[in-house]
């Protein structure tokens, strides 16, 4: 992995830089207009969400190109204080915004594959892939 | 992909009708476009770049600050999107709780069923009817070979799924014990030990139980902490409370209940209830006990069962269609 492309997230105003770098990468990949938006609105929750409960961590970004498809596969990984149960956050309707649509379902709906990893007291790493149509 | 080239297209020949002709039937297709966009789940955030799209394609010279502004509006729906997809997913939810709430209402239904016996010189008339989809009223008889009718009403406080799962506990409760045991106050005895065992301390279970016996006109019967009903005295043309002290069931294990009699003669009638018959609201004030005998007076001269439909109808009008607690009324008249 090209941890090059990475974001450290330590104040809200990094939320804004990892917005920037993943929407940078995904028009050079070749998204469009929407692909984007959704994509920078992705990064923002994931962003977010290592602000306010694990205080730091990174967003980082790989570029899938290959013979058979193009992609961004985006990870979000922090040392905070981790999940206790993955399914609760995952429900819609409970995500601390208020039940306004975002939190990690929101992610999972803007992109196209998601994969989470929390361990208690260890931290939360999450996986999501947007492939380019 | 190509579906969505094709809205594009359909999109932009509609905006350039409306933008030379302004006529309205443009505007109602419009409506039309995304009634359809929503069947397809298509998002805010895709219809504006629709939007942007057709507009590129109708005036290719638009200056670029306009198709900035098209895209930070685009930006801005996002989450309008999500919420749109949010709201769909929990529709489908609510849906599935629905029936499967449904469900369990009718096999409650099942369980609980009771038949309204058919006993010479008695009408009796009842009716129970849930605030929600489930009951947390019950009402049951229990008839023998001697010509003896058993009636127990009871009312867990508070409604809705807890409420109906501690009724059927009751209503199994009741099946075991043996026939024999038939008594009021030994009824209440046993089942007030049975809920102190298995209910939750914050739940509480109030019950009226008596026991009429044909051949001695006599009713017989206890209460744990149930909303007194009323015995219509025919000679004296009096209504009275049928008291009855006695604590709800499921506080201590080892609670008694006291019997009480009523010498029932021809033309008199035992009304039975629960307290969503009497709380009904009016507006922002729970209905008074006065004003609730005053619409089971007025409906009283009718068959039984017609009259507890009645009175149910009336206070469904009273509060507009929309129950506040689950309502059950019984009336029991003897006619010789």
């Amino acid at each position: 992995m090209d941890f090059q492309s990475c974001v450290k997230i330590q104040k809200e105003w990094d939320i804004v830089g990892a917005r920037q770098l993943g929407r940078e990468r995904a028009k050079a990949i070749g998204f469009g207009t929407v692909d984007q938006a959704r994509i920078a609105t992705a990064i923002s929750e994931l962003a977010r969400n290592i602000y306010l409960y694990a205080k730091t961590g990174k967003i980082c970004f790989e570029i899938i190109d290959d013979l058979e498809h193009k992609g961004i596969r985006i990870y979000a990984i922090d040392s905070g204080p981790g999940i206790e149960d993955i399914s609760q956050v995952m429900e819609d309707g409970f995500s601390t915004s208020g039940g306004l649509g975002a939190g990690l379902p929101g992610v999972k709906r803007l992109m196209d594959h998601f994969e989470i990893d929390s361990e208690p007291g260890k931290g939360t790493q999450v996986k999501t892939v947007k492939w380019v149509r | 992909m190509n579906k969505l080239k094709l809205d594009v297209e359909n999109y932009r020949n509609l905006l350039k009708q409306y933008i030379t002709t302004h006529d309205e039937t443009s505007l109602y297709q419009a409506e039309q476009f995304s009634k359809v966009s929503m069947q397809h789940n298509i998002s805010p955030e895709e219809i504006i770049h629709v939007h942007i799209e057709a507009l590129k394609d109708l005036y290719p010279h638009l200056p670029s600050e306009v198709d900035d502004s098209m895209n930070f509006l685009l930006e801005a729906m996002i989450s309008y999107g999500l919420a749109y997809q949010e709201f769909q997913s929990l529709r489908e939810k609510q849906l599935e709780l629905k029936s499967e709430i449904s469900v369990a209402a009718n096999m409650q239904k099942t369980l609980l069923s009771t038949v309204k016996p058919t006993i010479n010189g008695i009408d009796i008339g009842a009716i129970s009817v849930p605030a929600n989809q489930m009951n947390g009223d019950y009402y049951h008889f229990v008839t023998a070979n001697d010509e003896s009718l058993g009636i127990a009403v009871a009312d867990v406080i508070g409604k809705g799924i807890p409420a109906a799962l501690a009724m059927s506990m009751i209503k199994y409760s009741m099946d075991s014990f043996p026939e024999n045991q038939r008594f009021p106050s030994d009824i209440l005895k046993n089942l007030n030990r049975v809920v102190e065992r298995n209910v939750d301390p914050s739940m509480f279970i109030t019950m009226f139980y008596g026991l009429y016996h044909p051949a001695t006109s006599s009713f017989v019967y206890s209460s744990a902490g149930h909303e007194p009903g009323f015995f219509y005295n025919a000679k004296k043309d009096t209504y009275e409370e049928i008291q009855g002290k006695g604590l709800v069931l499921g506080v201590t294990n080892d609670t008694t209940y006291e019997e009480f009699e009523i010498k029932v003669k021809k033309d008199d009638k035992i009304i039975l209830l629960t307290d969503g018959v009497t709380e009904c609201r009016l507006g922002d004030r729970f209905i008074e006990r006065d004003e609730v005998l005053e619409v089971i007076k007025s409906y009283i001269h009718l068959p039984a069962q017609e009259a507890v439909e009645s009175v149910y109808k009336h206070f469904e009008r009273l509060q507009d269609f929309q129950l506040r607690d689950d309502f059950t009324l019984i009336i029991i008249q003897k006619n010789v």
